[in-house]
């Protein structure tokens, strides 16, 4: 039942990502544009897969808080890809955000893993 | 034409991203994943924001683009730098084939 319900999850996961792939057209684009655009989204989607395979199968917390920063920068770059593709301007206000939010996580995770207190 | 260039800008940053991602989960160590997959990434994730720029010209959009440059070149070696320094204080081992470890000396000399 267990391995069952993961197996859905993986052949959902993959059915959206065939489905944006090679049936979204992106209209407001010329043709090879959009076919470079969509190849980028299936890049982003495996470079995701591989941060998050390291935060799970990390062998020490570093190599987690590490995962977190990287996965972090890649979204930022992810809302710009996001913004070109539909043309819609307000992505970038997120990448930015998101961008100093992802900082100050990292630098609180640094200050854990060196084992002080957060008011030193 | 200004487009065309920007989305070829985008792709190259993209294929960075890929490589330091695929440093990220293919390396030994904490401290060559840190190397390998931040500089990949800030370089990937800034060409991608200046593709974005090439596309927009000098709009509110563009501008804030090279904003976000500015800030992810000198937030992401800081945080880097702060990762690195807590694994290593917080006594995480090398890889067994590294050479040298000139932090570790440097703390024994003090």
């Amino acid at each position: 039942m267990h391995r069952l319900f993961r197996w859905i999850i993986g052949f959902l996961i993959l059915a959206i990502v065939t489905w944006v792939i090679f049936f979204v057209h992106l209209d407001s684009l010329l043709e090879w544009q959009s076919l470079l655009l969509k190849r980028s989204f299936l890049i982003f989607f495996m470079c995701s897969v591989f941060c998050l395979y390291r935060v799970l199968k990390g062998p020490t917390a570093a190599d987690r808080a590490v995962a977190i920063d990287i996965l972090g920068i890649l979204i930022v770059g992810f809302c710009v890809i996001l913004g070109v593709a539909t043309r819609r301007d307000w992505y970038i206000d997120i990448s930015i955000a998101w961008a100093l939010q992802s900082f100050i996580a990292t630098l609180a995770l640094a200050k854990y893993l060196e084992g002080r207190n957060f008011d030193e | 034409m200004n487009e065309t260039i920007g989305i070829i800008f985008i792709f190259i940053g993209i294929v960075f991203d890929f490589f330091g991602c695929l440093g990220l989960l293919r390396l030994p160590d904490v401290y060559n994943r840190l190397q390998a997959s931040t500089k990949c990434v800030t370089l990937g994730t800034c060409s991608i924001l200046f593709g974005l720029f090439l596309i927009r010209g000098f709009t509110s959009t563009g501008i804030k683009a090279l904003m976000c440059i500015v800030f992810v070149l000198l937030t992401a070696p800081v945080s880097a730098h702060a990762l690195g320094r807590g694994a290593h204080r917080s006594g995480v081992k090398l890889w067994d084939n590294s050479t040298c470890d000139h932090y570790a000396e440097d703390k024994e000399i003090r």
